[in-house]
């Protein structure tokens, strides 16, 4: 008997131990369940990370345009019901885009900020002719909104006067190569001729076949945009935050501010619902481990009457009995937790091993957070003590008479 | 609190008690008067349903009476709650039961200790010493690691009046102590109440079928149908 332990917790390993089989079983109960809980959240959380980083590794967190213009009702002569037809966008510059920049880098959980000139273009090499997005960038700035210096195959992100970086399946469609020249043409007539200096693979087809960067001031000069800017990307510490942030730079500068959020709304929609529907099946796993528990705990107070009736004869109380049945449902939860989390920790090392990319590099990584196991354990000793709530309070009103005769 | 010297241990006046209620009520004990002076060893005789267990479950504050009042060395009980009950149950009064019901998932010195533990919150010391000299004086000396279960049923039932003896009570009750054990282990069982009784000046109610070891007592309670019929003492021992 350890000197330490209250009475309350003496009873309570004691019957649990005596009852050998039954407390295993529902250890093992409670294991398999907290398993899956802990698998499942690991497994979902490492996939969504994932997803959410592949989908933003060439997208900015918040883009900031020119406000939209106004559409006007045509003519309502020209047509029997009045119609509404959103104008075609000319390329315009931001106003006074500086200004908004200086503003921003003083906003909270701005990571970068990286002002661009970008608008659609033709690039020609000798008899190959496509049609690209044309990107001007200052390279240091826009890094560290996508991360492009990570993202080179070939050469190097330089795009001084002159140099241009492209996409592989450009470079592929041109048959161009580092130091090959290309010929950017835009609808204005203006032309440029660049010396291709790198080459990236931002992971994603369309953007590797109609991404061509080049430096801010040659964009600015095609494009007709001299001394502007036809956009703004911005980076965020929490991407969570983009939609909020959003509405708030909105309001505040009159520009159109799109977060990722907005721009892939039904790719978040389906994270949600992917997420709701797990936490669905994580509650009523933990409500069956907690039916389990509390099915032993009441077949346990049944077998145990005899016991509460010589203990309440000698002097113990309702509430002591209550919390040693209590402690059981608790103990048990937090050995079953444990178990549980042992388990799920082996299940996601097969899974490691055995989800692998054609390459053989690992899927996506996921690991056991600690705080995982930590909530698993606190939530499944809760789970446990709820779960004993009846079954224990049946054991403190167990009339002692009944209970030493029977 | 009351002083139990110049109070009796036990005393009942008009103790009722019934069971159900309207059509079904039956009314099994009709008014006990009884009193018990510190130090008596008495038998509860009687045949078989007459409520002798019903009467020591009301004396042991297991169950409340329908009537009549209840005075524990002094103490009136009729106004005390669960909590109350349970105590003064721990601290005045030790239970022998005839299924001795030790708890199997500890030692007899485990057990024997358990009414300290209970009362105390924490397990220390002293309760394993003063548990340890319980035993030795009931003979189990050899025994003190021993399960519960692990025990004939003579030596199970000393274990539980080494139980019963742990908190000093006033009052021993023992309901049927003998009733499961083969003549010789009765009589040492017996032989052992009674040197406690006389050792501690311990008061002990006994409710026994055998008449020869209620011969042994001091007194001698008979009751039928749910009243007492005689009360007669034995011995001149005890000042009239
Ligand atoms: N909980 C109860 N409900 C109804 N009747 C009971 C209950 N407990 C005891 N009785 C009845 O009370 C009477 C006395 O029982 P008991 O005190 O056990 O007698 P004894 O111990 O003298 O054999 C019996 O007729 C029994 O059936
Ligand atoms: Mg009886």
């Amino acid at each position: 008997m350890k000197s330490w332990m209250p009475f309350e917790w003496i009873a309570a390993i004691r019957f649990l131990r005596e009852g050998r089989m039954q407390s295993l079983l529902i250890i093992v109960g409670v294991g398999v369940g907290v398993a899956v809980i802990v698998f499942m959240s690991a497994l979902l959380s490492g996939l969504q990370a994932n997803l959410v980083k592949r989908t933003l590794s060439s997208q900015a967190h918040i883009v900031l345009l020119p406000p939209e213009e106004i559409a006007r009702p045509q003519s309502p002569a020209a047509g029997i019901a009045l119609r509404l037809q959103k104008q075609a966008q000319r390329l315009r510059s931001i106003d006074q885009w500086q200004q908004i920049q200086a503003r921003l880098e003083g906003l909270p959980n701005i990571a970068a900020i990286s002002p661009m000139a970008s608008g659609p273009a033709f690039v020609v090499r000798g008899d190959a002719n496509k049609a690209i997005t044309l990107l001007g960038i200052d390279p240091v700035r826009y890094s560290g909104v996508i991360a492009l210096p990570e993202r080179m195959v070939a050469g190097q992100l330089r795009v001084g006067a002159g140099e241009a970086v492209i996409g592989i399946e450009l470079a592929k469609d041109l048959g161009a190569d580092i130091g090959d020249k290309i010929r950017v043409t835009t609808a204005g007539d203006a032309t440029e001729t660049f010396t291709v200096t790198g080459l990236f693979d931002l992971g994603n087809k369309g953007v590797n076949a109609r991404n061509v960067y080049v430096s801010l001031r040659s964009a600015q000069s095609l494009l007709d945009l001299v001394g502007g800017v036809s956009s703004i990307d911005i980076s965020l510490h929490d991407i969570d935050e983009a939609e909020r942030l959003a509405s708030k730079i909105a309001a505040e500068t009159g520009l159109t501010a799109d977060s990722w959020i907005k721009t892939n709304a039904q790719f978040v929609t389906a994270l949600t619902s992917q997420r709701v529907s797990s936490n669905v099946i994580r509650f009523f796993i933990g409500l069956s481990v907690a039916f389990g528990i509390a099915s032993v705990l009441v077949v346990s107070v049944i077998q145990r009457a005899r016991e509460i009736g010589i203990l309440r004869a000698m002097g113990a109380s309702q509430g002591q009995m209550l919390r040693i049945f209590l402690l059981q449902g608790g103990i048990v939860g937090f050995f079953g937790s444990l178990l549980g989390s042992g388990l799920a920790w082996t299940f996601l090392m097969l899974w490691r091993l055995m989800a692998r990319n054609p390459d053989g590099t690992p899927m996506f990584i996921i690991g056991v957070d600690p705080w995982l196991v930590a909530i698993a354990a606190g939530g499944a000793s809760l789970v446990g003590i709820l779960a004993a709530l009846l079954p224990a309070r049946r054991a403190a009103r167990l009339d002692p008479v009944v209970a030493i005769r029977g | 609190m009351a002083d139990p010297v110049t109070h009796p241990v036990l005393q009942l006046s008009g103790i009722r008690k019934s069971y159900g209620s309207g059509e079904t009520e039956t009314e099994i004990l009709h008014g006990i008067d009884l009193r018990l002076e510190r130090g008596e060893f008495a038998a509860l005789i009687g045949p078989s349903g007459s409520g002798k267990s019903t009467l020591l479950n009301l004396i042991g504050l297991l169950d409340r009476p329908s009537g009549g009042q209840l005075f524990i060395d002094g103490q009136e009980t009729g106004q005390l709650d669960d909590t109350g009950l349970t105590r003064l149950r721990g601290q005045r009064i030790g239970f022998v039961f005839q299924h001795h019901h030790l708890i199997p998932a500890f030692t007899a010195l485990e057990n024997v200790a358990m009414p300290l533990l209970v009362a105390r919150g924490r397990p220390d010391a002293d309760m394993f010493a003063q548990a340890g000299r319980l035993l030795d004086q009931v003979g189990l000396a050899e025994r003190k690691q021993n399960l519960a279960n692990q025990l004939s049923g003579g030596q199970q039932q000393r274990v539980a009046i080494a139980r019963a003896l742990a908190m000093s009570p006033s009052l021993v009750l023992a309901d049927e102590p003998t009733g499961n054990l083969d003549t010789h282990s009765a009589d040492d069982v017996f032989a052992l109440l009674r040197e406690v009784n006389t050792r501690l000046n311990t008061t002990f109610l006994i409710v026994t079928h055998d008449r020869r070891l209620a011969a042994r007592c001091d007194r001698i309670i008979e009751m039928v149908d749910g009243d007492i019929v005689a009360d007669d003492r034995v011995h001149d021992k005890l000042p009239a």
